[in-house]
């Protein structure tokens, strides 16, 4: 069968992924989840927590709702509709922890979830201390 | 010395099979999802959970298909005994799913890999074994389970991600049939053995478009070396294409002069109801297992159909293949049944 032919006809008649509607719910549920870490860091600094501090038991709080939501197998559902509104922010990344760490449990605990729970993850950790790294090195040069 | 007569290969991928090899019993077991579907009262058996009282999904799909062959091998009135080979393959590495339950059967084994077009090519293997005079009994089974090959092809089951939207649903279940010379049931009555072919698709969410490529490859041949068209079948069944593969087979067809549209359908296309949420349809070896030793074997047996063409169809790619940038090889054997 001609290749260019199943190009041509993929280019045609194969659906798209929908980019506008993706677009938007990203939007919609990333600014959704920005808002609610914003309230729990409003609620730490009501409860005496230092401005400058505060950031910390936020992220720690929306890691474990996400890793929660997780566990109790709804995360994947919202994010089908939220995409990268729910992947961006630290709920993506506790999501890639835990979904690896429940899926290869019964491979054992070191050979399995020890092992194989950054395996997503573990890539964003890499990149983003070479990218801390690099802009870091920027800022001390300027 | 004596020349080696090839009598029954027809053309250059088919063969014509003399005896009667029939399909003596099929038996199907679902998973959920496929249990919710319009044609849960197929089934034999339907789960409403995906782990079965299992340890893991490995062993909830292994559970499914020594059910599946324990049931065909009841429906048949035969015992693991009687049977002389068994045929059977999985998406699972290292077909771990069909060895383990062939661990417990205690069968002699030939293990199976085609992916998805399992279920065809164990048919083509235990029909011309059968018709070769190499066995009596052949047992032939398959299965897939959705989380057990998500975890191996993608992403850990509870990982968030957004599918594409022309993505499919790898079906949990499993079916088994039993095939011999004495009883009755559908026979197979030609086969067309498929190429590799790969469309350059190298989108592991697009296996529809690279596997209707070969299921049109495969039909094509089969018209040719048998001289027949697509008005010779009450129905020809594709494996898992799904709604855009089916598309594509259809057109890709069309421009090679024949229009399979009036009786063409895809076991992708008709396992789930669209409200499912699977985008484009079911994939997996269940697909065409569930469907046509569920729904369409039955429809057989009632002789509403007379002559099927089932073109079951695999995507031959592991994941390490697809990070590697390489294309998808495809390809679909196509099995003529008649009663």
């Amino acid at each position: 069968m001609d290749r260019n032919w199943i190009n041509n006809w993929q280019r045609l008649k194969h659906p798209k992924p929908p980019l506008i509607k993706n677009i938007i719910y990203a939007f919609i549920f990333g600014g959704l989840i920005c808002t609610f870490g914003q309230l729990i860091l409003n609620i730490y600094i009501s409860l005496g927590v230092p401005q400058q501090e505060a950031g910390n038991p936020t992220v720690a709080t929306v890691i474990f709702i996400a890793a929660s939501l997780t566990a109790a197998g709804v995360f994947d559902d919202i994010a089908s509709i939220a995409g990268a509104g729910i992947a961006v922010p630290v709920t993506g990344f506790a999501n890639s922890v835990t979904s690896m760490a429940i899926e290869f449990r019964r491979e054992g605990l070191v050979t399995g979830t020890g092992s194989k729970m950054f395996a997503l993850a573990g890539s964003v950790i890499v990149f983003g201390v070479v990218t801390a790294f690099v802009v870091g090195l920027i800022s001390a040069l300027i | 010395m004596q020349t080696l007569r090839v009598e029954r290969k027809i053309g250059r991928q088919s063969v014509l099979l003399e005896k009667d090899v029939m399909l003596l019993s099929s038996a199907t077991v679902a998973g959920p999802k496929e249990s919710l579907g319009p044609l849960s009262a197929d089934f034999d058996r339907s789960y409403k959970d995906n782990i079965i009282k299992e340890k893991s999904f490995e062993k909830a799909e292994c559970h499914m298909l020594e059910e599946a062959c324990y049931l065909a091998l009841g429906k048949a009135r035969l015992s693991p005994e009687d049977i002389d080979f068994f045929i059977a393959g999985d998406l699972l590495n290292q077909i771990v799913t069909a060895t383990f339950c062939a661990r417990k059967l205690a069968i002699p084994y030939l293990g199976i890999y085609g992916a998805c077009s399992t279920l065809s090519e164990g048919l083509s293997l235990g029909a011309m074994l059968v018709e070769g005079g190499f066995a009596k009994h052949i047992l032939v089974g398959t299965s897939s389970h959705n989380c057990s090959a998500e975890r191996q092809f993608r992403y850990p089951t509870e990982y968030g991600y957004q599918k594409p939207g022309y993505s499919q649903w790898t079906a949990t279940g499993a079916g088994a049939v039993v095939l011999g010379t004495n009883g009755q049931g559908p026979r197979v009555e030609s086969i067309t053995v498929g190429k590799i072919v790969d469309a350059g698709v190298k989108d592991p969410f697009a296996l529809g478009v690279a596997m209707a490529a070969a299921a049109a490859d495969t039909i094509y041949n089969h018209f040719l070396d048998l001289e027949r068209d697509p008005t010779y079948y009450n129905i020809i069944l594709t494996g898992d294409l799904g709604g855009i593969g089916k598309k594509l087979n259809e057109d890709i067809l069309a421009g090679k002069g024949y229009d399979i549209q009036p009786n063409y359908t895809d076991c992708g296309v008709l396992l789930y109801y669209p409200h499912q949420k699977v985008d484009a349809g079911a994939s997996g070896c269940a697909a065409s297992a569930l469907v046509f030793l569920g729904h369409f074997y039955r429809k057989m047996m009632a002789k509403e159909l007379r002559k099927a063409l089932l073109v079951a169809t695999g995507a031959l790619h592991s994941p390490t293949t697809v990070l590697q940038q390489e294309s998808i090889p495809c390809i679909a054997h196509a099995v003529s049944l008649e009663i």
